[in-house]
């Protein structure tokens, strides 16, 4: 039998309308690419034996221009990003389910190397691809792929993460250097050459969580610092603990090149977006043996420990969030209103 | 990061907060003028103003170009995407600004507007080659830093006989609106830091007239925190010793004459307009640069009509008063309560560059709490 996959073949409306198209698309793309015995049962819906214990859910749209990044694609992107928010929740990620959103003329070559990778990346993390959907829109009604995933996880006995535990005098960890992925989509889409090629560090953290929690289970609370950087996840967690945090600029890792780009950009490496890194919160005591087990994770080689909570804020008061800045100073770490924009001069 | 990390040296930065200490006099105050946005945004960046005792006092001058810009010439540019079609490109400080009703380029876009954002004005070249059919208007604003590559994109343009691209000039100068500051009854200045970008471009030697004439010292200090703290004790040892010249701090890339090739392009493509509208100082003459009629088919303002009106301030809004360092965003009733940096009712609080904006990003508690005490 032929293959969809012809040359310069696109995707056409006809993939989404439910007939031999859709078919063909679904089981020469995708099923080929994520094939697990759950998937390959073929129903509308996954059937899955879960392990007792409270289950974690989440979702997470993925939309993203260029689909196709140094480090990674909207595809790896998707998984990581889901399984990365399941595992944030203290859980062991169990299954993921993927919605396609395909424009139409979306060429099938760009198609099945997104689901390869996409593929790739649930097997290298163990967590299989389940169910799924596919719709097809016509040409304008999205910008190529939109990807969206949902995750299920079971949380271990003993382990209770929440902002809530986040107590004064805690310790602030971060398991690697800010900004790379924003920077690296930044680069790709302003057509920015920066002398060295900026990566992504889109990665899977469960393992590297399943290690930390199973060594310290007292650890208060863990959260992926995506969208909105740092500041926004510390601002978040303050507001949510109801405590202050105070951060040292000085131990906050960030490579050479990101740093050097948002100089040129007038950007703060940390409001800039980041998937492969994690924000733990644990007690003071077991600091430096988190920081041991991230540092044995390749995912958290460069992982310091960034700052300190400080005191519980008044009920109804917005969390404070201070730096003491690179030459000693201090200053508010806030929100970003709206997103970051670079100066003019 | 090399050639960055030494100026934002912890050890350094306390040696020098250490002799600035040792050198001002406890029994009077020092009131420097940072004239530049970028100079506001890394004193605060930094906490710099932690390490300089309480009696050196930062005012924040109208360095910012998307501060002083007046609300009618944000409306023109509205229009001209709004009536006109034309694709808008523009710096990307500018997308949220409040025009008049509070509409901004954002909201603008959100209704249709076909208004994009650039790093350059070779990106909005590259808008007009890629959309032929299509009327590109570059917004050219800020000061003597970006007006040469504005040039540039003029020149280009003409080279490569693009007959769809054009520019909204905004670009303002430097020298006239220090003096518009000095020249005010009251100032109680005891000398400026003096721009850094802009200088590499005019170079140091543009404001020695000034400075001769109202004998006030000026350091030309660079961006890092370093700079800003050596050139604060040059500044204190000037007043201390009653000089008052022009020293160049920033020595490393601000030369005396400034960047030739760069004022030869301004020269070429730009004009002085009789007079500007500035926020907060009102007109000033001889205060902003236009395109020469010769190349007036890359003057947005030669090729489309855009219509006469009134734009309405804010009235409560103190951005002109802080503008021109006789208030701090505190004395604006409207400081963190209307105004916001997600809901800006003026320029101040919505570039980086503003005063307000740094206040409201670095130092909103003290601030907050400074405003209640005073009401």
């Amino acid at each position: 039998m032929s293959t969809i996959l012809r040359p310069g073949a696109a995707i056409e409306m006809a993939h989404g309308g439910g007939g031999m198209a859709t078919t063909r698309l679904i089981r020469e793309i995708f099923a080929r690419h994520f094939a697990n015995p759950i998937l390959d049962q073929g129903h509308d819906a996954a059937r899955l034996t879960l392990p007792h214990g409270r289950m974690v859910m989440s979702t997470d749209a993925h939309v993203i221009s260029p689909l196709e990044f140094p480090g990674g694609d909207i595809g790896s992107l998707a998984v990581h990003g889901t399984i990365n928010d399941v595992a944030m929740g203290g859980a062991v990620p169990v299954a993921l389910s993927a919605a396609f959103i395909i424009e139409e003329g979306l060429p099938l070559e760009t198609l099945d190397r997104i689901a390869a990778s996409m593929g790739a990346a649930a097997r290298k993390a163990g967590v299989p691809i389940v169910t799924g959907d596919t719709k097809v829109v016509e040409r304008g009604a999205a910008d190529g792929l939109f990807i969206t995933t949902t995750g299920i996880g079971i949380i271990p006995e003993g382990i209770e993460i929440a902002p809530e535990r986040i107590a004064p005098d805690m310790a602030i960890l971060l398991s690697g250097t800010l900004g790379d992925h924003g920077v690296a989509i930044l680069s790709q889409r302003q057509g920015l050459a920066f002398g060295t090629t900026i990566e992504s560090d889109s990665a899977a953290l469960h393992r590297m969580v399943g290690d930390m929690l199973a060594a310290v289970p007292s650890i208060a609370c863990l959260r992926d610092p995506t969208r909105g950087g740092l500041s926004a996840t510390l601002n978040e967690l303050a507001e949510a603990a109801g405590v202050s945090m105070v951060l040292k600029e000085a131990a906050i890792p960030v490579r050479p090149e990101v740093a050097g780009a948002c100089e040129l950009l007038g950007l703060d490496p940390i409001h800039i977006a980041n998937e492969g890194k994690l924000i733990c919160i644990c007690p003071e005591e077991q600091a430096e043996a988190v920081l041991d087990i991230m540092r044995a994770h390749p995912e958290g080689r460069e992982a310091a420990r960034i700052g300190t909570v400080g005191a519980s804020m008044p009920p109804g008061t917005p969390g404070l969030l201070r730096m003491e800045t690179l030459i000693g100073g201090m200053r508010v770490v806030d929100w970003l209103a709206g997103e970051q924009l670079p100066r003019i001069c | 990061m090399k050639y960055v990390s030494e100026f934002r040296d912890p050890a350094l930065a306390q040696s020098l907060a250490t002799a600035i200490a040792r050198e001002v006099d406890p029994a009077r105050s020092y009131a420097f003028m940072e004239f530049c946005g970028g100079h506001t945004h890394a004193i605060f960046r930094y906490g710099v103003q932690d390490l300089v005792p309480s009696n050196v006092r930062f005012v924040h001058g109208p360095g910012c170009p998307v501060c002083v810009l007046p609300m009618r010439r944000l409306d023109d540019a509205l229009e001209l995407a709004e009536r006109h079609g034309v694709i808008l490109a523009t710096y990307g400080d500018m997308m949220r600004v409040p025009g008049s009703g509070r509409r901004s380029m954002l909201t603008a876009r959100g209704a249709g507007a076909d208004i994009r954002m650039v790093y350059s004005p070779l990106d909005a070249l590259a808008l007009a080659r890629d959309n032929p059919g299509r009327q590109v208007v570059f917004m050219g604003i800020g000061f003597e830093t970006t007006t040469p590559a504005t040039g540039m994109a003029i020149l280009t343009a003409r080279a490569q006989s693009l007959t769809n691209f054009s520019v909204f000039c905004n670009h303002v100068l430097t020298p006239p609106a220090m003096e518009h500051v000095l020249a005010a009854p009251g100032i109680a200045l005891d000398g400026f830091l003096g721009p850094s970008h802009v200088s590499t471009v005019i170079g140091a030697g543009a404001y020695r007239p000034l400075v001769a004439q109202y004998g006030r010292p000026m350091v030309i200090a660079g961006f890092e925190p370093l700079d800003v703290l050596q050139s604060v004790l040059m500044l204190v040892r000037q007043v201390n010793e009653g000089r008052r010249e022009v020293e160049n701090q920033y020595s490393r890339v601000v030369t005396e004459a400034g960047n030739t090739r760069a004022k030869e392009v301004i020269e070429e493509v730009f004009a002085l307009r009789e007079t500007f509208e500035w926020r907060g100082l009102g007109s000033v003459p001889r205060s902003a640069r236009a395109i020469r009629p010769e190349l007036a088919d890359f003057d947005a303002e030669a090729r489309f009509a855009i219509s006469e009106k009134q734009s309405r301030e804010v009235k409560s809004c103190e951005c002109p008063a802080i503008l021109r360092g006789v208030k701090q965003p505190k004395d604006c009733k409207l400081f963190g309560k209307a105004c916001t940096p997600e809901t800006p009712m003026g320029a101040c609080m919505v570039s980086s560059e503003g005063s307000c904006a740094a206040y409201y990003t670095y130092r909103r508690a003290e601030t907050m709490a400074e405003m209640e005490a005073a009401e």
